[in-house]
């Protein structure tokens, strides 16, 4: 195969800038510009790119596919500090680049309790909401006894702190081709090698000692804070617009561990869900012809 | 205040500003006070704040001397962070924390048992947050470009920032029991949002005037 290359990706076919003040957001699209807009939100340490094979199949199909990297990853800004307020600050910034009228919303993972939030908070700009595989859920965390939970805590917090003393002039480990699509296969390990080393060509730069990729070092698994699934869950009751929501259910270590009937006391009037069998958290590259094919007939 | 520049500490991308507000004892534990939300280390050391050893004061990141970053983005563990940061500089300290200090000098202590030789939670802007669990989502932004101290992103965005009791008493719970002091938290405050409740609910919390806190604090080794 040839360098940079994968079958069936597409890199974007415009890219601009939105300044969330100060912070620049790299916006990418594919398909033709008069299309009908859908505005696709990437997960936690990905990137717009990530989005090279199933993006295009839905502009082929007629819409304005328009991603963007989050503030920290891909080719958007890194800034100071990063939180969930300032990502969705970001994210409705691009999306008031988009258009002003009611439009559907996909997120995978974070990115899908991205889009729920945002379907919470201006209910009147979304006009149906795809879920990919980000709906979290408390089934991955076992029972610990009391005392287990408070040093479990403690040392997040610790290894976090350890976390910023190390930051001062930090920068990623560079690495060749092969060396970066070995690391990222460890949080991904469904996904092909071939996958993995194209993702390093646009989700990475060159220089002189190596490659290395583009997310911001600060950026950690794992931060500390009082954060619960189901403050991101209570969203899901309340939304109006037609809903569809993909689970993947193998196990995977990104992945909440979600199933089915978690999300029973949670859904709308109308909801769709269906669990992708024998597929991981990373539901629309591991399947993306059966994923697009699920959203275009959604959202027709 | 004693007109010194303040000492400049690097917390990542951010340049925190350690003031020293009186040198006093060199020998002796500093005492490291942290202000409340909007608020910045005060010039002079407060009148009713007695201490015999150096008394300093950091100013949180977007407060005061220190960096004001470009689009916002706090978080209360941010600012434990910064906590942090100083005291890696500062080595072992008693800590006043006002308001929104008083939950970031709980966290920090709990962090680094250590290195906080107790901390004591006073009333000041920012105690409650944003109450115990979010409210109904909002995305919130004030005037844009008004990249001045206290930045206006840290107002709205730790004014709404979830304190779950549960959390704050995991933390009380960790220090009480890693610590080697008999009292290392001590609570006065007259208002008492759900978190301060219930850390002062905590057996081995105590109330104790700021005043004797500080005396029982300074005769620690």
């Amino acid at each position: 195969m040839e360098h940079g290359t994968y079958p069936g990706a597409r890199r974007p076919d415009r890219r601009r800038r939105v300044d969330s003040d100060g912070v620049s957001i790299s916006v990418v699209e594919w398909g033709d510009p008069d299309d009908p807009p859908v505005v696709v939100a990437h997960g936690g340490f990905d990137f717009a790119e990530t989005l090279d094979v199933f993006a295009p199949m839905l502009a082929d199909e007629g819409w304005r596919v328009v991603g963007w990297d989050q503030r920290g990853h891909g080719d958007s800004d890194r800034s100071e500090l990063y939180s969930w307020d300032a990502d969705v600050r970001d994210a409705a910034k691009v999306l008031a680049s988009v258009s002003s009228d009611p439009l559907p919303l996909i997120g995978h993972s974070k990115g899908g309790s991205m889009v729920m939030y945002l379907a919470a908070t201006m209910p009147q700009r979304v006009r149906a909401l795809v879920n990919l595989d980000g709906l979290p859920s408390g089934a991955g965390m076992s029972d610990v006894s009391e005392r287990e939970r408070i040093r479990s805590i403690r040392g997040e917090l610790g290894a976090w702190l350890g976390h910023r003393r190390s930051l001062v002039g930090k920068e990623r480990r560079p690495g060749t081709i092969d060396e970066l699509a070995a690391r990222r296969g460890r949080m991904n390990p469904r996904l092909s090698p071939e996958w993995l080393r194209f993702l390093v060509t646009v989700g990475a730069v060159e220089s002189e000692d190596g490659w290395r990729w583009k997310i911001d070092p600060t950026m950690r698994f794992g931060g500390f804070g009082p954060w619960d699934p189901d403050w991101s869950m209570r969203q899901l009751p309340g939304v109006a617009a037609p809903f569809l929501g993909v689970l993947g259910l193998e196990p995977e270590v990104m992945g909440w561990g979600t199933r089915p009937e978690d999300l029973d006391r949670y859904l709308p009037p109308d909801a769709r869900v269906v669990a992708l069998d024998g597929v991981g958290h990373f539901v629309h590259i591991e399947q993306p012809r059966r994923v697009a094919d699920l959203v275009l007939e959604f959202l027709s | 205040m004693t007109g010194d520049e303040p000492t400049w500490l690097q917390h990542h991308r951010i340049r925190l500003a350690l003031h020293r507000l009186d040198p006093g004892r060199a020998d002796l534990r500093p005492l490291l006070l942290l202000h409340g939300l909007g608020e910045a280390t005060p010039a002079a050391v407060p009148a009713h704040i007695h201490w015999p050893g150096p008394v300093l004061g950091l100013d949180f990141t977007g407060h005061g001397r220190s960096t004001v970053p470009t689009g916002g983005g706090y978080t209360a563990e941010i600012l434990v962070a910064d906590v942090d940061t100083a005291l890696e500089h500062t080595g072992p300290v008693t800590v006043v924390g006002r308001g929104l200090g008083a939950y970031i000098g709980l966290l920090a202590a709990a962090a680094r048992p250590d290195t906080v030789r107790g901390v004591v939670l006073v009333d000041g802007p920012g105690l409650a947050g944003g109450g115990t669990e979010p409210g109904s989502p909002s995305i919130v932004a004030p005037f844009p470009g008004a990249q001045a101290p206290p930045d206006p992103y840290a107002l709205v965005e730790l004014a709404r920032d979830p304190r779950p009791s549960s959390y704050a008493q995991t933390f009380v719970r960790f220090l009480l029991e890693e610590s080697d002091l008999d009292e290392p938290i001590v609570v006065d405050t007259l208002v008492r949002p759900p978190w301060v409740q219930a850390v002062s609910a905590e057996p081995g919390v105590v109330e104790r005037p700021l005043r004797d806190a500080l005396a029982r604090y300074a005769e620690l080794d």
